[in-house]
């Protein structure tokens, strides 16, 4: 019975995927632009500094990014959802509010996996080599790592806020310093110290790690590392979710 | 009073002009019989209608058992979550096996006995009741026992009408094969049938509603909660759907519970009324009764007489300010 309530919320928002594609598109653009115009605007200096290419080095990050953006939307279009969407429904529905929360996570999440799917595909047709194609499943492990653990933070940051008023705090303190500081526009080796500490800090910078070992077969921090720290922030971050989520009132 | 000629800004940007809003003071002055602060009073009026909105309650008198039974005393809701909710000393005690129906103000705290009879918040005093169960403490067994329309829509508007229909019967772990006959037979009565594989988005407001209802009956549920059915539904749209509910009150002998603007529809629809003002209950009975009591001819003479003329002044809740807000988005 569990499974199936689970599997029906993770099915809803994989038909949403799928049947809104505009909105596949619309989110694509911003990582498009940063991997383009990045990638081949920067990409002269960074050679000359003896860095190789920078497409290569940033389109583990834009992936990274988009599985950022996209789950922790997710997660926070809980406001949204619980007053004028279909989130209301479940919250009378005589099942516990955990099927709910992991339904909806989990399905939040595939959708941020498959988003991160697309930008690899656009990477592969602009220039974009993967060092083995072996690795690809544990990028993907890496995208689902990512993806659970932003859902989360989305969905436990939601079930706190009760309107979007602090929608713009969480963007502007939250999401772009998680991305900014993760190490997927710029390599963590040689920085400041105070940088060296804050790029530490941020869960993502493992998942951009993660994600740049699978693919260009490049790390900083290191496999074990890597995998240790995101799936403890996944896990932890998703009993944080489910314990707010449940708490919910309207 | 004064009156204020100002058209608040946030009203014009929802195309409230102040020709119409002349309309809605003529309202007032006619009505009412004061003059109003336009800034203050037309919130309300240009978005909901007139400044009152009632609370009908249709049930169905064949068990006992199916009437919604409940009790408040001195329910206070946390004033931090639910603003303006003043729940004091609501009761309603079911005496005899006659149909309900109460008539309530806006924000007098309807919507939040709904919310505390349907588990989604936690009175901070008090005890709720429905069909004899705590839905505190027993929120499974509650949520199985009454089926809800929200005032705000919760339709998946990505899925189909059908599709809608069968997530819900998951949620209510409804039988694979009685389900797919009660979708049937519900769709049709709200004569949407034919347009079952369409997404919602694609339907009107009295579909969407009509949808919405349909789903939440499919698990039979004893009590049906109606928050606003008919807000923003034309006159045929809203005569036809209080049709279908009545017809499923009889046929399936569930007990509704609903809000309404419109005095004149819960002077038809309705066999008793509460009137509640600032979250006490101030009379009760039916239409006829209250009529009577207060002298009047119709229902909304006699809500009138009952509540005083003067304008209930509310501040704009942040759900109310969304509310605002997905009201125009969706106009685009």
């Amino acid at each position: 019975m569990a499974m199936n309530v689970i599997y029906v919320l993770w099915l809803r928002q994989l038909k949403r995927f799928v049947r809104a594609r505009s909105r596949i598109v619309a989110s694509v653009g911003q990582p498009l632009l940063y991997l383009l115009a990045l990638g081949y605007g920067l990409g002269p200096v960074f050679q000359k500094a003896g860095m190789g290419s920078y497409l290569q080095f940033i389109a583990p990050g834009v992936i990274a990014m988009t599985v950022l953006f996209t789950s922790i939307f997710s997660g926070i279009e809980l406001i949204w959802d619980r007053q004028f969407g279909f989130l209301k429904e479940t919250l009378v529905a005589p099942v516990p509010r955990l099927w709910i929360m992991v339904g909806r996570t989990f399905g939040g999440a595939t959708v941020a996996v498959l988003q991160g799917i697309v930008l690899l595909a656009i990477g592969l047709a602009a220039g974009f080599r993967v060092h083995d194609t072996l690795s690809l499943p544990l990028a993907l492990l890496f995208m689902a790592l990512i993806a659970l653990m932003f859902t989360a933070l989305g969905t436990a940051i939601a079930s706190v806020l009760s309107d979007f008023q602090g929608f713009q705090f969480v963007m502007n303190l939250l999401v772009m310093p998680l991305f900014f500081l993760s190490g997927a526009i710029f390599p963590l080796s040689n920085l400041p110290k105070a940088l060296t500490i804050l790029t530490s800090l941020d869960p993502l910078s493992y998942g951009v790690d993660g994600l740049r070992y699978s693919l260009i077969g490049a790390a900083h921090f290191g496999l074990t590392t890597d995998l240790a720290v995101l799936s403890i922030g996944a896990a932890l971050l998703l009993f944080l979710a489910s314990s707010l989520f449940s708490r919910i009132q309207l | 009073m004064n009156t204020e000629i100002t058209v608040h800004p946030k009203l014009q940007h929802y195309g409230l002009t102040t020709a119409n809003l002349d309309a809605v003071i003529d309202w007032y002055h006619k009505v009412l019989g004061m003059t109003v602060n336009r800034r203050s009073a037309v919130p309300t009026a240009g978005q909901h209608g007139p400044p009152f909105s009632a609370f009908a309650f249709i049930s169905n008198d064949e068990l006992d058992h199916r009437i919604v039974f409940f009790e408040i005393p001195g329910v206070v809701a946390d004033p931090e979550k639910v603003h303006h909710a003043r729940l004091q000393h609501v009761a309603f005690n079911y005496e005899t096996l006659d149909d309900l129906l109460g008539t309530y103000l806006r924000h007098a705290g309807k919507t939040t006995t709904i919310k505390m009879l349907t588990t989604l918040l936690r009175p901070t005093s008090g005890k709720v009741e429905l069909d004899g169960l705590n839905p505190e403490r027993q929120p499974g067994e509650v949520r199985k026992r009454f089926g809800i329309v929200f005032q705000d829509p919760s339709l998946d508007d990505e899925l189909t009408a059908q599709e809608n229909m069968e997530i819900h019967a998951a949620l209510y772990h409804i039988p694979r094969r009685d389900c797919a006959v009660r979708i049937e037979k519900l769709l049709k009565l709200f004569e949407l049938w034919d347009r079952r594989k369409e997404p919602a988005k694609r339907f009107s407001g009295g579909m969407r509603r009509r949808l919405e209802i349909a789903r939440a009956l499919l698990h039979s549920p004893r009590v049906l909660f109606l928050d606003e059915p008919t807000l923003g539904l034309d006159p045929q749209t809203r005569n036809q759907l209080w049709n279908q509910v009545r017809k499923l009150n009889e046929e399936e002998g569930v007990t509704v519970f609903l809000t309404t603007h419109y005095m004149e529809e819960a002077e038809r629809v309705a066999h008793r009324v509460c009137i509640i003002d600032h979250g006490r209950i101030i009379a009760e009975g039916s239409p006829n009764e209250l009529k009577q009591q207060t002298g009047s001819q119709t229902l909304e003479q006699a809500f009138l007489a009952l509540t005083g003329s003067s304008i209930r002044q509310e501040e704009a809740s942040s759900v109310e300010q969304m509310r605002n807000f997905a009201r125009a988005w969706r106009r685009r």
